[in-house]
């Protein structure tokens, strides 16, 4: 007898304390990341002290919510959860405040002609699990 | 007083493919004793051992040896860069004499393969896993596009990358890829991560291999007396663990950090290089490489490729074996590429270059995560 193994979900991030404002900020629907109050840099991902000058003074901030394209690709392979949504958009992005980071591009097809490099992009929220994840579409023109 | 000289004194490839016969450490035992044969040692004379992912201690019992120097630095495909270089360190510190350095991986049969674990808690876990991102061919090719985009490099550029390798493998019956190939036969193969086709991804394949290092004087009373291959400086170095952030998505700076390193420590020159390894997980690899590592100018790989400059004849012969794109990939491919620099110094290449002297072998690690460098020659320094 054979049991059939049940399908796989997609990935779910578990928070650890220093990233549970980050967590906790999306599950409101912000985007909050940490600044150095010390060297003024905003950094990724959340981690105790300042990467860039070592500073322990760090403070939450809002942010805009807004980036743009800065690179990606257009995944064929499905991960485990994914298997219906191939091909889709893996894409990182840059923060108007600078860090880059990872995330889905959705509202837009997954064609290349359709995803310009430095085009404006605005985040959105996606619940997975019992966390939201923050994803990004192309920005509503100003 | 000079400083000890250190050499490559046994070298050996397993069988390359699909092995579903051999686990992960029969394929490192199955390398390590036809690397002893090679150097005309036994299990006997081994007193350090090296190895990635698996325990280098698990290895040494299965192997039935005790070793005085152990070292399981595990970072991914370039880790046996690394330990050639640890072990060289070591062997001058006096803390050895004689190290195996072992490589055996069942990626593709996936046999005796501890789970690669990466828990939901990690800050991959939390930062890039969520996106559907899992695999090397959807995150090592993430930066990709910008690159393109910032050096004017183009899609048949990339693809190029190939072409010039499918000059080495063609013919070559231990290459998984033996077949020439065109611009036309890479860019109409499937897409598995635009801009990436299935053709500028590695294979994969299960095989092993080992090296035997040791000091240049006690290489000259064994087997290969006549055919050394010496180190002559090395490089180690990291960058992001996560590809998303590391500091520039156009360049290495782990292949920046550990090529210095290895140059420095050696006093070669650019010109001095007749034979040059990349790792190519991927296609865009020897291109960051070759202009990470100083051979060519920002943006000028994709140009210099499609010359011609990187085949058989040209003036700086690149992944000579074809490399994991086209030779063999087991997941950590490092291994392979310093075997293809030793026999291409010793005069035994499936497609041999001329005259070969100094070989330059540049691994990478995770998602451009780590990087070491070997300055490889049959000169005695």
């Amino acid at each position: 007898m054979s049991t059939k193994p049940a399908p796989a979900a997609k990935a779910v991030p578990v928070p650890t304390p220093v990233t549970k404002p980050y967590w906790e900020a999306t599950q409101a629907g912000e985007l909050r990341i940490p600044r150095c109050t010390d060297c003024a840099m905003h950094f990724m991902y959340p981690r105790p002290r300042c990467p860039h000058c070592g500073s322990a003074n760090l403070a939450w901030v809002k942010t805009a919510g807004r980036g743009t394209l800065y690179s990606y690709v257009i995944n064929h392979m499905a991960a485990p959860g994914w298997e219906g949504e191939v091909p889709y958009v893996i894409a990182v992005v840059k923060l108007n405040e600078g860090p880059r980071m990872l995330s889905n591009l959705i509202g837009v097809p997954a064609d290349p002609a359709a995803l310009t490099l430095d085009m404006p992009l605005e985040v959105v929220f996606e619940p997975r699990g019992n966390v939201m994840l923050p994803l990004f579409k192309p920005a509503a023109s100003a | 007083m000079k400083r000890m000289t250190i050499a490559i004194a046994g070298a050996a490839e397993t069988d390359l493919g699909a092995l579903p016969h051999l686990s992960e450490l029969d394929l490192r035992a199955d390398a390590a004793y036809r690397a002893l044969a090679d150097a005309g040692l036994t299990l006997a004379d081994v007193d350090g051992i090296t190895s990635a992912t698996e325990s280098p201690i698990d290895v040494a019992h299965y192997l039935g040896i005790t070793p005085a120097w152990y070292d399981g630095t595990s970072v991914g495909g370039c880790s046996f860069l690394v330990h050639v270089r640890h072990a060289a360190a070591a062997i001058r510190a006096g803390l050895c004499t004689t190290v195996l350095v072992l490589h055996g991986e069942s990626g593709r049969s996936q046999v005796g393969r501890p789970p690669r674990v990466r828990p939901a808690s990690s800050m991959l876990g939390q930062f890039e896993l969520p996106y559907g991102a899992f695999a090397p061919p959807n995150m090592f090719t993430l930066p990709v596009m910008r690159y393109l985009k910032d050096t004017g490099t183009t899609h048949e550029q990339l693809a190029e990358v190939v072409v010039a390798q499918s000059h080495w493998a063609a013919g070559n019956p231990r290459a998984s890829r033996n077949k020439l190939l065109t611009v036309q036969d890479v860019m109409a193969s499937p897409l598995i991560a635009y801009p990436f086709h299935k053709l500028e991804c590695c294979v994969v394949t299960d095989g092993g291999g080992a090296l035997v290092i040791t000091s240049a004087d006690r290489a000259r009373n064994l087997r290969n007396a006549k055919r050394p291959v010496y180190l002559l400086g090395s490089g180690e170095a990291c960058d992001s663990p996560m590809v998303s952030l590391m500091d520039d998505m156009t360049s290495s700076k782990g292949f920046k950090r550990a090529s210095k390193q290895a140059f420095e420590e050696s006093g070669i020159k650019h010109a001095d290089v007749d034979h040059l390894m990349i790792y190519d997980a991927f296609a865009h690899l020897p291109l960051y490489g070759l202009e990470d590592l100083g051979f060519v100018g920002r943006g000028e790989a994709g140009a210099f490729i499609q010359a011609g400059h990187t085949r058989p004849g040209g003036k700086l012969p690149l992944n000579t074996n074809g490399g994991g794109i086209l030779y063999t990939h087991t997941g950590m491919y490092g291994m392979f590429a310093i075997l293809e620099a030793v026999r291409q110094l010793r005069g035994e290449a499936y497609k041999q270059v001329d005259g070969v002297k100094t070989s330059v072998v540049q691994g990478v690690g995770g998602m451009f995560t780590a990087a070491a460098t070997l300055v490889l020659s049959n000169q005695e320094p």
